[in-house]
């Protein structure tokens, strides 16, 4: 642990903050235009958040604390997460080893509190929020985690960053068999795990169809500014995750300033690039009914078990 | 006389001191004074424990009258180890109990049976051969019978529970004795250090581990023969349920790890798979069982069957990985194992102890007509919410340490320097990982929705509204427990390595501490540092945080509106999410599984078919496993004893004519 290793990752966590909601800006005007219509221009969340955080915050009668410290507990979460995961750097002497069981328990961490908000205030649509978010979290885990164990064959490692290095230097493991089960598996999660269709519909109005909505009914201000920033900023890390297993090319392996300057910029298009797919996949998808969310999972599940029993009998 | 051998004697003594306080009359002045010697009891165990996991040598031996061997207890290591759990356990609750415990649960009776339990549970892993570790199973398991049967009067189903378990303990004793037997037969000795002359490759040994993991299993909770655990635990007093469920299933643990580790090691890999099956179909069902569960205690209850599933299912994993040559991982599963039981020994008394405050404030067990608990009892919902974590195995709990050290070795089991080992064990392990994987996902929804539903929202019924908070001891008692949950997360590196060392290997070739504090897999290269983790979550939150600090100092909130009705006015509190309702997704997913037996029943306004008056809605889930095996069993025995009848009808002639054909074929034997 060194001055250049802390200064790497506040420049990473600053970088996927900033990424961030223009990601979801991205994503939106993607959206927009193949939907034919104008947008609202890719700089609108960064609006939207400070026109939140400069409101006068409205509470429910016999809402508690959680209501307050919640959206700080998913924010504190995506950040930790943004600072854990390899995402300009693969340095091995980073702050705190990004290993992928701790990546997961951050993100449940930031899931948990989420769901703790929806229950504060004692509605009906903030229980169900909660109730639907933690019975998809609960159906992921399995197929998160054997994704990552598939994952960690190849180096004999659980930490990210081994991982992506790695792949880096023996790029036939990306398109090995195993290598591409495991990311369809994990891609999947990555979806259920982001609230993203056909799992859940982050822009629907109908507050019998929400999951990560509903939750949100009770917030405002800065409670929901901060709660859709966790919210973005997850899925901004994750994206950047994928897109460094998928092509790990340009991701600094050293704390240079050149290469981490590049390893940013390419972070930066990685994320954008992918954010843009996924905008343009969700036009052409329709939301699963929540109980065939089940059976999603469960073929997922399937190709990360293919994955691992595959791998571990080839050697 | 070693310090073992005074800890072990003063441990005795303390403990008949507490029975003869428990005769004391008055309720207060008795349960003040035994329930602090019992405290004292705790705390000697304590020291002994401590004592003989450092290596401490001797013991205590008894002479009995009968011309058999004296009974001896002298704790190795690992019996240390159970020895400072059931004590530290019991140090908390008997605190808890002295200030807490009124009417039946004060009696005489109860304030005997304490001690006896205690001292009982304290000696079990200290005992040194057979017959002395079978006395002090059987103090146990007598002291916490009577202990559940406390409240008889007030409840039917407290003696329908105590049936079950002392069926149930009886049964596992049995099984336990038979094992012995067997063992002893083919070892020619009884003491421990004879047992383990026995080949682990002999047909004995097989017979003899299968015996004795049922035996064990049961008294751990272990599915199929957890049924008493879900009716034991919510019907004994809060503080007896926080014993039984963190202390005494840990027992079963301890005996299931004698058998593998120290009386026969190095068994086969299918004991291994035994193992993984019988603790993976635990921890998946108990699990499952407490997600729907709305009942609080029946809810800890099932998920100590989860947690006994979990360390079950490590043991096992141990056992299969060092049958296929696999020692890193075998060694690293093993120390998890160990990780999981003292994790869950805190976390569980803590729940059960905050979960016995909200009975005793509400007089209410039922999730669904709990709520906003958190403002009425602050003390009580923060050290549940602690507790929570941990049993979540989230960070940075003890639960998650434990957690993440069994994923490590099971995702290392496969390969040994990157080539595979055997078939079994690539299939094995990611079936297990799987299994691991789906149980921390539903215990993260059941904790949440343990907190969420009891703690925050508004009030579901009258008497949760009028909640007052626990005497001051007890919620004394609950921080430092919750703060062991916490602490115990927080160092995993000191606590690993004193862990592991009471193992036969040793700490040196499994782990290791680095950095701040936290654990290092020596074999796998891998580190959790928990106290690094919080320090750059520390640095990020002084962001997050002066951000929020100068927004909420130029506009402060307004607490004032209603919550969101869907556009009308619709915020009465039982419109809320109850913990029935929370749990309907998983009951529809796992619908084959549990099987719930649901009834709706709606009532119509006058002759309108589309105008609705009322609409009563109700759901029951029972045991599957209970219905399935229990059941059938249960009638058999029950035809039989209709059967009995008839020979016994209660008239005088007919049992002076069986007395009389007694006598002639006794006379007839005795000719022969």
């Amino acid at each position: 642990m060194n001055l250049v290793t802390v200064i790497v990752t506040l420049v990473q966590v600053i970088l996927f903050a900033a990424l961030a909601p223009l990601l979801v800006g991205v994503m939106r005007q993607v959206r927009a235009r193949l939907e034919g219509r104008a947008g609202a221009g890719v700089w609108q969340p960064w609006r939207d958040l400070r026109k939140l955080l400069g409101k006068e915050p409205v509470r429910a009668r016999g809402s508690s604390w959680m209501l307050r410290a919640g959206p700080l507990v998913l924010v504190l979460s995506s950040l930790v997460l943004a600072a854990l995961l390899p995402l300009v750097t693969t340095v091995a002497e980073r702050l705190v080893t990004g290993d992928l069981f701790v990546v997961v328990s951050v993100l449940l961490i930031g899931a948990v509190a989420l769901a703790l908000v929806g229950l504060d205030a004692g509605t009906a649509f903030g229980g169900m929020g909660s109730s639907r978010h933690m019975t998809v979290l609960a159906l992921v885990e399995p197929t998160l985690l054997l994704a990552i164990y598939a994952l960690s064959i190849p180096t004999g490692s659980s930490d990210i960053a081994t991982i992506v290095e790695a792949r880096l230097e023996d790029p036939s493991i990306i398109v090995s068999p195993v290598g591409l089960l495991a990311m369809a598996a994990l891609v999947i999660a990555v979806v259920a795990e982001t609230g993203r269709l056909p799992v859940d519909n982050p822009s629907t109005h109908l507050e019998l169809t929400m999951i990560h909505e509903a939750m949100l009914l009770e917030s405002s201000a800065r409670d929901l500014a901060w709660l859709e920033f966790g919210s973005w900023l997850k899925l901004g890390a994750l994206l950047g995750l994928v897109g460094n297993l998928l092509v790990p090319w340009g991701v600094a392996t050293s704390t240079d300033a050149l290469p981490v300057l590049v390893g940013a910029a390419a972070a930066g298009v990685k994320v954008l690039v992918l954010g843009a797919l996924l905008a343009a996949g969700e036009v052409l998808l329709a939301k699963l009914r929540l109980f065939r969310v089940p059976e999603l999972l469960a073929g997922s599940f399937v190709l990360a078990f293919l994955a691992v029993a595959v791998s571990a009998m080839v050697s | 006389m070693t310090p073992v051998y005074w800890g072990l004697l003063a441990e005795i003594v303390l403990a008949g001191a507490a029975a003869a306080f428990a005769f004391l009359p008055g309720e207060r002045a008795r349960s003040r004074l035994a329930g602090g010697t019992c405290a004292a009891l705790g705390a000697a165990g304590v020291v002994t424990g401590v004592l003989a996991m450092t290596g401490g040598a001797g013991g205590l031996e008894i002479a009995v009258a009968v011309p058999v061997e004296p009974l001896r207890f002298a704790p190795d290591p690992l019996g240390g180890l159970f020895i400072v759990l059931a004590s530290s356990v019991g140090l908390l609750i008997s605190l808890a109990g002295a200030v807490s415990v009124h009417g039946a649960a004060a009696s005489r009776t109860a304030w005997l049976a304490l001690p006896l339990f205690l001292v009982g549970m304290q000696l079990v892993p200290a005992a040194a051969d057979a017959p002395s570790f079978l006395l002090v199973w059987e103090a146990m398991a007598l002291g916490s019978t009577i202990l559940l049967l406390a409240g008889h009067t007030a409840s039917r189903r407290v003696s329908s529970a105590t049936v079950w378990y002392a069926v149930m303990s009886q049964l596992s004793f049995l099984l336990i004795v038979a094992g012995f037997a067997v063992l002893s037969a083919a070892a020619g000795g009884t003491s421990f250090a004879a047992l383990s002359s026995v080949s682990p490759t002999s047909a004995p040994a097989a017979v003899a581990v299968v015996l004795l993991v049922l035996g064990f299993g049961s008294k751990a909770g272990l599915v199929p023969l957890h049924v008493w655990l879900p009716r034991a635990h919510p019907e004994a007093p809060s503080h007896v349920s926080a014993a039984m469920s963190a202390a005494m299933v840990k027992m079963g643990v301890y005996g299931i790890l004698v058998v593998v580790v120290r009386l026969v090691p190095g068994g086969p890999d299918w004991w291994g798979i035994l193992l993984l099956v019988l603790g993976g179909v635990s921890a998946v069902y108990g699990i499952l069982q407490a997600s729907i569960a709305s009942d609080l205690k029946v809810l800890l209850a099932y998920s100590t069957t989860e947690n006994v599933g979990l360390i079950v299912l490590a043991i096992g994993a141990s056992v299969l990985l060092s049958a296929h040559g696999v020692d890193a991982a075998a060694g690293c599963a093993l120390v998890a194992a160990l990780l999981l039981a003292v994790s869950h020994a805190v976390f569980k008394v803590t729940l059960f102890l905050a979960a016995g405050s909200v009975l005793h404030a509400t007089g209410e067990r039922n999730l669904d007509r709990l709520g906003g608990l958190g403002r009425r009892m602050p003390w009580t919902a923060a050290a549940f919410g602690i507790a929570a974590l941990g049993a979540a195995a989230l960070p940075i709990s003890s639960g998650f340490v434990a957690e993440w050290m069994l994923l490590q070795s099971l995702v290392h089991g496969t390969r040994v320097d990157g080539v595979p080992v055997s078939v079994t064990v690539s299939i094995a392990m990611p079936l297990v990982v799987a299994v691991v994987a789906l149980t921390a996902g539903l215990g993260v929804l059941t904790f949440v929705k343990a907190y969420g539903i009891g703690f925050l929202a508004r009030p579901r019924s009258a008497a949760v509204a009028e909640a007052h908070e626990s005497p001051v001891l007890v919620r004394v008692v609950l921080v430092i427990a919750a703060a062991g949950v916490v602490l115990l997360g927080l160092v995993p590196g000191p606590l690993a390595t004193a862990v592991a060392s009471v193992l036969p290997g040793g700490p040196e070739a499994v782990v290791a501490t680095a950095g701040l504090l936290g654990v290092d897999l020596v074999a796998f290269d891998a580190i959790l540092d928990p106290v690094a983790l919080v320090l750059l979550a520390g640095v990020l939150a002084t962001l997050v945080v002066a951000a929020t600090v100068q927004a909420a100092w130029r506009h402060p909130q307004r607490i004032d509106a209603s919550v969101w009705g869907g556009g009308g006015l619709r915020a009465q509190p039982r419109m809320q999410y109850t913990a029935t309702s929370f749990a309907e997704p998983v009951v529809r997913v796992f619908d084959d599984v549990l099987q719930p037996a649901r009834d709706v029943e709606v009532t119509h306004a006058g002759e309108s078919r589309y105008l609705v008056n009322r609409v009563t809605f109700s759901q029951s889930v029972t045991d599957l496993v209970e219905r399935g095996l229990y059941r059938p069993v249960l009638r058999v025995v029950d035809r039989f004893g209709v059967l009995a009848r008839r020979i016994q009808n209660g008239s005088i002639h007919l049992y002076l004519t069986y007395s009389f054909i007694a006598i002639i074929v006794v006379l007839v034997v005795a000719t022969l």
